[in-house]
């Protein structure tokens, strides 16, 4: 991997959080939670409005990072973490962007294997900071690598 | 602060599942994860893998649900992290579970962290973390 990436975040990306979207995500993970998908109640809590749930701004667009090719294949989830200052408010848009913070190889008993810690951020427009997240990601490079 | 909470409390666990095959194709296409290790058989098998496997992402979302069911319209949460320690598959049961680890006060409220797990039906921990509630 080029190392002069690293450090270097991604052209940020305007995401609308859309209630249709957050709905169909709340479906699939099974949350019957009405925060939400039911306006009128949210309205009612000290939110004011329907929220997503903490794991959805994983599927926001974070943008690209120019040089950095990693096949989704191959790629092990070995932890994530979210930081909020705040829920995520449906309707909202946040620009988000990305940043690979950090790379190394290890080698062992089953082959090379790269790590990659991947850091996210996600900002109103007027630059208010919403949450920020890091995936570390490995790819196993095999034993012929 | 929310006198209710103390060190050592059990958040009530969340049971999850069975995971089905419908369940994997349907976080693949609300989340945008459109590996096929998730939804094609004969690929994950190909992969090395036995078989299609969750997304991590989904028993994180798991957690993330029992965390957000405790902290109700009172809390928000703040951080959340976990590692990835096991794979789950279809047919696979999860449990979720938690446990007020600290409580700490500051101007705007209370700051509660809590260790979580998530262990599937053949006792494998599958995810294992910690998160923080913020009690306004």
């Amino acid at each position: 991997m080029d190392n002069s990436i690293v450090g270097v975040w991604s052209q940020p990306v305007a995401n609308v959080v859309e209630r249709g979207a957050v709905r169909k995500f709340a479906d699939a993970i099974g949350d019957p939670n009405p925060l939400y998908r039911d306006e009128e109640y949210a309205r009612g809590t000290r939110f004011g409005r329907l929220i997503a749930p903490p794991t959805f701004c994983r599927t926001f667009d974070f943008g690209i990072i120019e040089g950095l090719d990693i096949a989704q294949e191959g790629l092990i989830h070995g932890e994530q973490s979210f930081h909020f200052e705040r829920p995520i408010y449906v309707g909202e848009e946040l620009w988000c962007s990305e940043c690979l913070t950090d790379t190394y190889t290890r080698s062992g008993g089953s082959g090379k294997m790269t790590f990659l810690i991947l850091e996210q951020k996600g900002e109103t427009k007027d630059g208010e900071l919403v949450f920020t997240s890091r995936a570390n990601v490995i790819r196993k490079e095999g034993p012929d690598a | 602060m929310n006198h209710s909470l103390s060190v050592g409390m059990e958040v009530p666990p969340l049971h999850k599942g069975p995971v089905t095959h419908t369940d994997l194709v349907k976080y693949s296409g609300a989340s945008g994860d459109f590996n096929p290790i998730h939804t094609v058989e004969s690929f994950a098998i190909e992969a090395g893998l036995g078989g299609v496997i969750a997304h991590g992402m989904l028993t994180m979302a798991y957690v993330g649900q029992m965390l957000t069911d405790f902290a109700g319209v009172d809390a928000d949460l703040v951080d959340f992290r976990v590692r990835f320690r096991a794979m789950v598959r279809p047919g696979d049961t999860v449990v979720c579970r938690g446990v007020v680890s600290g409580i700490k006060e500051d101007d705007s409220g209370s700051l509660v962290t809590l260790q979580v797990d998530a262990e599937t039906q053949r006792q494998e921990t599958v995810v294992k973390g910690t998160a923080t509630l913020r009690y306004r």
